[in-house]
C-alpha cells in the first residue's frame, strides 16, 4: 500500500518585511508580503525524499490560513507534493496554537496519513509546539525535531540533537515528525515542477466539512489573550569608532567603563 | 497561597540555572512546588528549598531516559491532579515547550512559550514575550485553564529565599503513548569547559567574518579572557567552522546575555532574532553599512583579524 505522506506548511509573513500587529493584536497579514515559512521547505523536502526512497508514497500538504495561503501549497506542490488541501475559514482568525493543531488534526484524519512531516517552528509564532500537539491529538508518536530522518517497514528514525546529548530515535508509523534546518537543504522548484504544480489538485476545506463549529477556534475560542503590543524602543545609538589601530584597545576601555573587565 | 508548579530541568540532580530562575518568578504568582524526574531527581531538593520551593515532587523510573517527551507529560499532569496549582512554569527549551504543550492541551489549557518575564495579574498571570526578532514586546495571559508558561533563560535573577523544601514521592502511571518514541542510543555532548551558551553573562559570537575553522581560536581566547561562552552565526555553522550547538538566531539558541560580543557577523534579522535582548551589544565588523551597528551600544569598523587579538590581549593586561 501506497505511503501516505501528510506535509504540515505555514504561509507567514516575510520575516525581511515590517512585520508588525492589526488593531486586534493579531498579526497583520495585509502590509507585509507573505510565504511558505522556510523552515518548512526543509519538512517538504524530507517528505520528498522519503518518497523517493519508498516503492509507492504519495504526499500532501496541508495548510491553515487565509486565501493567500494558497502561495504556500503552491511553492511546496512545485517542489514536487502531489496534492494540496487548504483549510480556509474566516472563523479562524485569531487561532492560537491549540485550536491550530485541533484543526490540523481534524484535516490530517480526513485526509488519511501514515507520516505527517512538520517544520521545526514557523518563523512568525516560532513556538515550536505543533508537531507535538498534533501527536498527542492523533495519538500517535511525537519523534521530532530531527536533523536526519529516514522510514523503512513501518518504522521511522532519526536523530535528535538536544542540549545535552544527541539522541537516537525510533518509533512505529503512523507517527508525527518534525525536521530542523539541519535536516538537509531543500531543492528549488525546477521550471518543470512549477508548470507541473498549476495542473496538481488543490482541495478547500473550511470548518464544517471538519465537523469543527466557529466556537472552537478563531480568538473566540483562543485559550490565550493578548493583551497589548508595543514595538520594542529603538536601541539609543552607539559609539562607533574605525580602527585607525587602537580599536581594540578603545573597545577595551569601554567594556572597563561598562564593568565588563 | 496558590501553589505553582515548577518543572525542574537538571543533570543527574544537577539543577540548571533557568529552573532557578524560574522559581523567582514562580513566587511572584504563588508558593513554588517543584518537580523534579528521573535519575537524581531526590538531589535537586537543596538547591530548590534555597531558592524558594516549599515542595519537591520527585519520580524516577527508566522511562524517563528511555522514551522522547511523553513519561514526562504523564508525570506532570499527575503533578497538576496532585496540586491543583495556579500555574505551571517550564523552562522554554526546545523539549520542555513540548512537554508544556501536550501538557496543557492534556488538561484544557492554554499556553504561552517565551516568556521573558510574569507578573501577578487580576486575571492570572500576565506573561511578556519578545516576538518578531524582539522587535516587539506583548503582555499576554492564558484566558482558559491552568496556566502552562514556558520561560526562556536569562529572564529573571536566580534570588536566595530558603523554603522547607520537603521531598515528597509522586505517584505516577504512564500512559500508552508513554512509550512511542524510543531513544535507542544518546551521545552525551562533549564539555568544552565554557559557561552554557543560553546561560552565559557574556557570549562572544564569530561569524562569516571569521573565515575558517581554523581561526575560530581567535574567538575562543576572547571568550575565554572574559569567561564567556561562544557563540556562531548559521554562516559559520554551516561552512563546518564550529558546531551547531553553538548558533545563536532563530534555529539556534536565543540568548540574552549582559553581554554580547559579535565579530564578523552582518546581522541578519535571523540572527538578531536570538540575541537582540542582551544588555550591552558590541560589534566589530569591517564594513560599516553592517546592519549589527544599528543595534550596538559599541561598534568598532575594523578588521577582526585585528582587533580581537589586541583585544583579548588588553583584557589579559587589565585582568592581570
Ligand atoms: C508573535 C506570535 C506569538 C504567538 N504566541 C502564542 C502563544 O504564546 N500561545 C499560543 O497559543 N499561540 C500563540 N501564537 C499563535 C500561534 O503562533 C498560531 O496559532 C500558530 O498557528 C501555531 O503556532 P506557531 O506558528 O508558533 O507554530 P509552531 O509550533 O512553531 O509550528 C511548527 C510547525 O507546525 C506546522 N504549522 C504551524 N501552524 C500551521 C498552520 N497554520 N498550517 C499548517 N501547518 C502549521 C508547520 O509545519 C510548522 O513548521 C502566536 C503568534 C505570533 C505571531
Ligand atoms: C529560516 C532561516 C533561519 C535562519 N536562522 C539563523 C540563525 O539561527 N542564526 C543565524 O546567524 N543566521 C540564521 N539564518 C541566516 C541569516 O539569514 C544570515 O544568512 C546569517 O546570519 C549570516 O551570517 P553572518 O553574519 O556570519 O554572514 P554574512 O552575512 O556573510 O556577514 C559576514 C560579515 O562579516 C564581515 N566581515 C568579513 N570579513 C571580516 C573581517 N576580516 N573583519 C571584520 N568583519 C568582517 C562582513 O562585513 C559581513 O558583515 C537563517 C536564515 C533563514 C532563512
Amino acid at each position: 500500500m501506497s505511503l501516505r505522506i501528510v506535509v504540515t506548511v505555514k504561509y507567514v509573513p516575510d520575516a525581511t518585511g515590517d512585520r508588525h500587529f492589526a488593531d486586534d493584536l493579531t498579526v497583520d497579514r495585509d502590509d507585509v508580503d507573505g510565504l511558505l515559512s522556510e523552515l518548512d521547505e526543509y519538512a517538504v523536502e524530507q517528505a520528498l525524499q522519503i518518497a523517493e526512497d519508498a516503492d509507492d508514497a504519495e504526499i500532501t500538504v496541508l495548510t491553515v490560513g487565509p486565501e493567500d495561503a494558497k502561495d504556500a501549497l503552491r511553492k511546496a506542490l512545485s517542489m514536487g507534493a502531489d496534492k494540496a488541501i487548504h483549510v480556509e475559514d474566516d472563523d479562524l482568525h485569531g487561532t492560537d496554537a491549540i485550536g491550530t493543531s485541533l484543526v490540523l488534526a481534524k484535516a490530517i484524519e480526513k485526509a488519511g496519513y501514515d507520516l505527517v512531516i512538520s517544520g521545526m517552528a514557523s518563523t512568525d509564532g516560532t513556538m515550536g509546539v505543533v508537531p507535538a500537539l498534533l501527536a498527542e491529538r492523533l495519538g500517535v508518536p511525537q519523534v521530532t525535531l530531527l536533523s536526519e530522518v529516514s522510514v523503512e517497514d513501518g518504522v521511522v528514525k532519526g536523530r535528535r540533537d538536544g542540549d545535552a546529548a544527541s539522541e537516537q530515535l525510533q518509533a512505529s508509523l503512523p507517527a508525527v515528525v518534525s525536521v530542523t534546518d539541519q535536516s538537509g537543504e531543500a531543492r528549488y522548484p525546477s521550471f518543470k515542477g512549477i508548470m507541473a504544480a498549476k495542473k496538481k489538485p488543490v482541495q478547500s476545506w473550511d470548518l464544517s466539512d471538519l465537523d469543527l463549529e466557529a466556537e472552537e477556534v478563531g480568538l473566540e475560542g483562543a485559550w490565550t489573550a493578548v493583551d497589548s503590543a508595543a514595538a520594542r524602543p529603538a536601541r539609543t545609538a552607539g559609539t562607533i569608532v574605525k580602527d585607525e589601530g587602537e580599536g581594540g584597545k578603545q573597545l577595551a576601555e569601554f567594556l572597563a567603563g561598562q564593568k565588563f573587565i | 497561597m496558590a501553589e505553582v508548579l515548577v518543572y525542574v530541568d537538571h543533570v543527574d540532580g544537577a539543577v540548571r540555572k533557568p529552573t532557578l530562575e524560574l522559581l523567582t518568578l514562580a513566587r511572584r504568582v504563588g508558593e513554588p512546588v517543584a518537580v523534579a524526574l528521573g535519575a537524581g531527581a531526590a538531589d535537586t531538593a537543596a538547591a530548590l528549598a534555597e531558592h524558594g520551593a516549599v515542595k519537591v515532587l520527585t519520580h524516577d523510573a527508566a522511562e524517563y531516559a528511555d522514551y522522547l517527551v511523553v513519561p514526562k507529560v504523564d508525570a506532570l499532569q499527575a503533578a497538576v491532579a496532585a496540586v491543583s496549582p495556579a500555574a505551571v512554569l517550564v523552562p522554554s527549551s526546545a523539549e520542555g515547550k513540548e512537554i508544556a504543550a501536550r501538557l496543557a492541551l492534556r488538561i484544557g489549557s492554554g499556553i504561552i512559550t517565551d516568556a521573558v518575564d510574569l507578573e501577578a495579574g487580576d486575571e492570572g498571570p500576565v506573561a511578556t514575550q519578545s516576538v518578531f526578532a524582539a522587535s516587539f514586546t506583548t503582555k499576554s495571559r492564558v484566558s482558559k485553564g491552568t496556566p502552562v508558561i514556558t520561560v526562556k533563560p536569562n529572564s529573571a535573577a536566580v534570588e536566595a529565599a530558603p523554603a522547607a523544601g520537603a521531598v515528597e514521592a509522586l505517584d505516577v502511571t504512564f500512559s500508552a503513548q508513554a512509550t512511542g518514541t524510543k531513544v535507542t542510543g544518546r551521545t552525551p555532548r562533549e564539555s568544552t569547559g565554557r559557561p552554557e551558551l543560553t546561560e552565559a553573562a557574556i557570549v562572544v559570537s564569530g561569524g562569516r567574518g571569521v573565515n575558517g575553522a581554523e581561526n575560530f581560536a581567535l574567538i575562543e581566547s576572547l571568550a575565554d579572557s572574559l569567561g564567556a561562552a561562544v557563540g556562531a552565526s548559521r554562516a559559520a555553522v554551516d561552512a563546518g567552522w564550529y558546531p551547531h550547538t553553538n548558533q545563536v538566531g532563530q534555529t539556534g539558541k536565543s540568548v540574552s546575555p549582559q553581554l554580547y560580543i559579535a565579530s564578523g557577523i552582518s546581522g541578519a534579522i535571523q540572527h538578531r532574532a536570538g540575541m537582540q535582548t542582551s544588555k550591552t551589544i558590541v560589534a566589530i565588523n569591517k564594513d560599516a553599512e553592517a546592519p549589527i551597528f544599528d543595534l550596538v551600544d559599541y561598534g568598532v569598523v575594523g578588521d577582526l583579524f585585528d582587533v580581537v587579538p589586541q583585544l583579548t590581549e588588553e583584557i589579559k593586561v587589565r585582568k592581570g
